[in-house]
């Protein structure tokens, strides 16, 4: 097993508020790998360090071996890294396709005299693009909604527009922030195949997220953050047992000072 | 039944379909005008409009406000005047370097300016509009100052085309006004076709989700800046052409073509129109144009008219004249 | 060498408080509706020549003052009833060309009930310039400065201790928590209008005596105003008073030491020289994009 993406000493400081404080943590090629905590635990800002859309404060992150600290966010995404968002970030001016044929952009060429001239080479990618984007829609389950524009679509199929987009893009690790919030029961049992499904193909994934059945069925490794900084790690039956997450989260008041006891 | 309705729709506003309208009805104009004040209004409305598609890219798709385009006019404008009189260019060699010119320097320009964001956007470009214009008004060696400068007629393969001249085509006859209407409606529906095929592109899809989502666009993998500066140079060819052409057109330009006052017209135009609409800003651009003639009427009140038009239309009309026509059209039939 | 310094340092600052009047009208429109209100200049014609009309008909200089600000303000108030609150959910573009239009409404108006012609106001003092150090100071500057202090002040004060003031920047800072805790928001922002349409008036009207006034000064000065108000980061009212001071200095040094066919370009140059380095102005604050 190798380490796909690995974080050191990542720290992202707030006008002095610590949001992250040096964590560290691996993620191995083809696992599932959830990481978890309460409320503010710092989750989201991980992911927008991870993802170039936050410089950190310091520490560095690397993503096959290559050093990709405070890289921007198309260049991670040249190297095989997507992601979701928790709150959505959807091209409410486009149609739910074009959105995910967004996603297939590192895959196209993007010349602005090939576009302009329409030539046969581009058409042609564009074509095939659009129906591998179809496909990519009705494999996340947004089959009813081929032809429609995304502004008209109810929130959970946004949700699940945007794995398609970040699919479409054919990673290598993909980073799903909560994508089971504000899905009902039979949404997120089918987000569960979908997140199975994308790990059968090999793809990595990353999952932030509290739904812990979901978390539970479908990860091969947790990490639990809590106030910026690393809780626990481990297998799901490793962190079920594990004294310190029962404390953070069923103890309440006792959070904080959990949190400082455990060593970096 | 509802995917033959469908259909139906698409290639009724399908934007070829659109595009093959307009060159029809381009072409039948001249079986409604007869004059050559007619004929010199369709010209100024085409070559409007090309600017105005041009604009529509950055402003209307990709969703990056341009208060100083009318500075790209005028270079274009200004730097044909300059290379045919001063430096014996012939005209389209002239158009085309003004072109590359007017290229680089807003790709120059627009790489320090396209950071920013909103306000201060429009006031970056506002600025850079109104200091063009004062460097034209002053630079009198270069540009003849307030006063004007002249060009040449335009010549295309070694001849001239004066709006003055008369012309033997094939057996007919025709006066140099109305080729001049032709040249300039064969302008507008290639640049409206280039147009359309960028949108229809993934280059079109990353400038829209400029608009809709940076955020989004970022992390699917474009690289936003370059977009933006890549439409942006695009729009200010697309002026450039339209302004040097303008000048062989009129035969003599002052430094109000690069004016405060005509980027406001222009970004009037386009958002009046229809933002991201590229048949809507044609009509923006032709009402444009228009209007003066309709409001000479009413004389000492033009002004006021105009602008209680621009706020009703805009405020009862917010996303543009076509898009809620279109709209109102489509909520009928359903 | 000094006493020429001294002139143009004292008219730009004379220059910088028109500035910044302006640019404090721009804050306070943008701050209570976040739109960048392209008729601000209008006020100041309005100030300026409803001034100079009223004391055509025969009022004196002090009640045609007064009829002027009046006028402006109802002006600035019908301007956020008719135009801006009926569109308040529209593009900001779009919020762009409704404010230019209705510039180009109100010009319009100016020229025809007022004509195109250029006129002045007299003095407010019969001396007419004072002479300190060999540097000629108007006594209208001082005027100027002195209305333009007090007016700061009071619009300060105007803020921090009276209900309305603390209603409006409640209204600026959240409107939806502003309209649960009882304020009344579309009135709180048409006030706002109507108070930067107040400030905008005083501002052409202390003006005209020096400068001329006609249906169309609005334009440069109030794209001067925005620039003002872009300097110090939109927004800040600290930003508009420094940005106004500033434009004004460095103008009239541009005019005084470089080139007069210039100066009008001189507010545009610093600006995009500011926005190249700090993207958000001066004091404009660094809104961090929350993902």
């Amino acid at each position: 097993m190798s380490a796909l993406l690995s974080v050191t000493n990542l720290s992202k400081e707030f006008g002095g508020v610590h949001a992250i404080e040096d964590l560290s943590f691996e993620v191995q090629r083809g696992h599932v790998h959830s990481i978890i905590g309460p409320n503010g635990a710092g989750k989201t800002t991980l992911f927008n360090l991870v993802t170039g859309l936050y410089q950190p404060s310091a520490g560095a992150v690397t993503l096959g071996g290559r050093d990709i600290t405070g890289r921007a966010p198309h260049k991670l995404c040249e190297m095989g890294m997507a992601r979701t968002f928790q709150n959505l970030q959807i091209c409410m001016n486009m149609s739910a396709l074009e959105n995910v044929m967004l996603g297939r952009h590192r895959h196209l060429g993007s010349g602005a005299l090939a576009a302009m001239l329409k030539l046969p080479g581009l058409r042609k990618a564009d074509r095939h693009c659009r129906e591998h984007c179809r496909e990519l829609m009705t494999f996340v389950g947004c089959g009813d909604y081929l032809d429609h524009a995304a502004s008209a679509m109810p929130y959970g199929a946004l949700k699940r527009l945007e794995i398609a987009r970040a699919l479409a893009a054919e990673p290598d690790i993909l980073l799903l922030d909560e994508p089971a919030a504000g899905l009902n029961a039979t949404e997120t049992e089918a987000l569960k195949s979908v997140i199975q499904k994308i790990a059968g193909k090999g793809i990595t994934v990353v999952l932030v997220e509290h739904d812990m059945k979901l978390v539970m069925n479908v990860s091969d490794h947790l990490l639990v953050i809590s106030y910026g900084r690393k809780l626990a790690e481990g297998t799901p039956e490793q962190i079920r047992e594990h004294p310190e997450v029962i404390a953070a989260y069923l103890g309440g008041g006792t959070r904080e000072r959990q949190a400082q006891e455990v060593p970096a | 039944m509802k995917e033959a309705r469908a259909m139906k729709k698409n290639i009724l506003i399908s934007p070829y379909g659109g595009l093959l309208l307009l060159a029809l009805i381009l072409a039948l104009m001249p079986l409604a005008v007869s004059n050559d004040f007619h004929y010199d209004l369709l010209t100024k409305i085409c070559l409007t409009a090309t600017v105005a598609v041009g604009l529509n890219l950055l402003v209307g798709y990709a969703g990056q406000v341009s208060l100083g385009h009318a500075a790209f006019y005028g270079a274009g404008a200004y730097a044909s005047a300059i290379l045919t009189s001063q430096y014996n260019l012939s005209p389209m060699v002239a158009l085309l370097s003004a072109a590359a010119g007017v290229g680089v320097m807003a790709w120059l320009v627009g790489r320090p300016i396209l950071h920013l964001k909103g306000h201060y956007l429009s006031m970056a470009t506002l600025g850079l509009g109104v200091i063009a214009a004062i460097v034209l008004n002053n630079e009198e060696q270069l540009t003849g100052g307030p006063d004007g400068v002249g060009l040449p007629p335009l010549s295309l393969f070694g001849h001239e085309l004066s709006v003055f001249g008369e012309y033997q085509f094939a057996g007919l006859t025709f006066t140099g006004v109305e080729l001049w209407y032709l040249l300039a409606a064969a302008v507008l529906v290639i640049a409206v076709l280039l147009a359309l095929n960028i949108i229809d592109s993934p280059l079109g899809r990353a400038l829209r989700a400029l608009h809709g989502s940076e955020i989004a666009a970022q992390v699917a993998g474009v690289d936003t800046a370059k977009y933006k500066l890549r439409v942006f140079v695009i729009s200010a060819v697309y002026a450039s052409v339209a302004g040097s052409l303008y000048g062989h057109y009129s035969g003599f330009i002052t430094p109000t073509v690069a004016s405060f006052e005509h980027s406001i017209e222009l970004i009037t135009i386009v958002v009046l129109g229809g933002m991201a609409s590229t048949f809507g800003v044609i009509i923006g651009a032709a009402i444009l144009v228009l209007i003066p003639q309709f409001l000479t009427d009413f004389q000492e009140l033009e002004m006021v008219v105009f602008g209680a038009i621009l706020m009703a239309v805009m405020i009862f009309l917010p996303r543009g004249l076509l898009p809620s026509v279109l709209q109102r059209l489509q909520r009928g039939a359903q | 060498m000094f006493s020429e310094f001294f002139q143009f340092t004292f008219s730009g600052i004379t220059l910088g408080a028109i500035y910044a009047l302006v640019a404090l009208g721009f804050t306070l429109i943008y701050n209570a509706s976040h739109v960048i209100n392209f008729a601000q200049g209008e006020f100041l014609m309005i100030g300026g020549m409803g001034t100079v009309v009223l004391v055509g008909t025969g009022l004196p200089l002090p009640a045609a003052m007064v009829g002027a600000l009046v006028l402006a303000t109802v002006a600035g108030i019908l301007l956020h009833r008719l135009a801006i609150a009926p569109a308040r959910d529209a593009d900001v573009v779009t919020l762009i060309i409704i404010t230019i239009g209705a510039s180009i409404f109100l010009r319009g108006l100016a020229q025809f009930f007022w004509g195109k012609e250029y006129h002045a106001l007299p003095r407010f003092s019969a001396t007419e310039s004072l002479s300190i150090g060999g540097a000629t100071l108007l006594t209208q500057s001082l005027w100027i400065l002195g209305i333009a202090v007090v007016l700061v002040v009071a619009l300060a004060m105007f803020f921090s201790r009276s209900k309305l003031g603390k209603a409006i920047l409640a209204t600026s800072m959240n409107k939806d928590a502003a309209r649960l805790a009882g304020i009344k928001t579309q009135v709180i922002l048409g006030v706002a209008f109507g108070i930067s349409a107040l400030l905008g008036a005083a501002a052409g009207l202390i003006v005209t005596p020096i400068t001329f006034t006609a249906y169309d000064v609005g334009i440069m000065l109030g794209l001067k105003g925005f620039v003002a108000a872009a300097i110090g980061g939109l927004g800040s009212s600290t930003g508009a008073v420094v940005g106004g001071l500033l434009l004004g200095l460095s103008e009239a040094y541009t005019a005084g030491y470089i080139s007069s066919d210039y100066k009008d370009a001189v507010p545009f140059v610093i600006i995009l020289a500011i926005l190249f380095f700090l993207p958000n102005g001066l004091f404009g604050s660094r809104a961090a994009e929350r993902v």
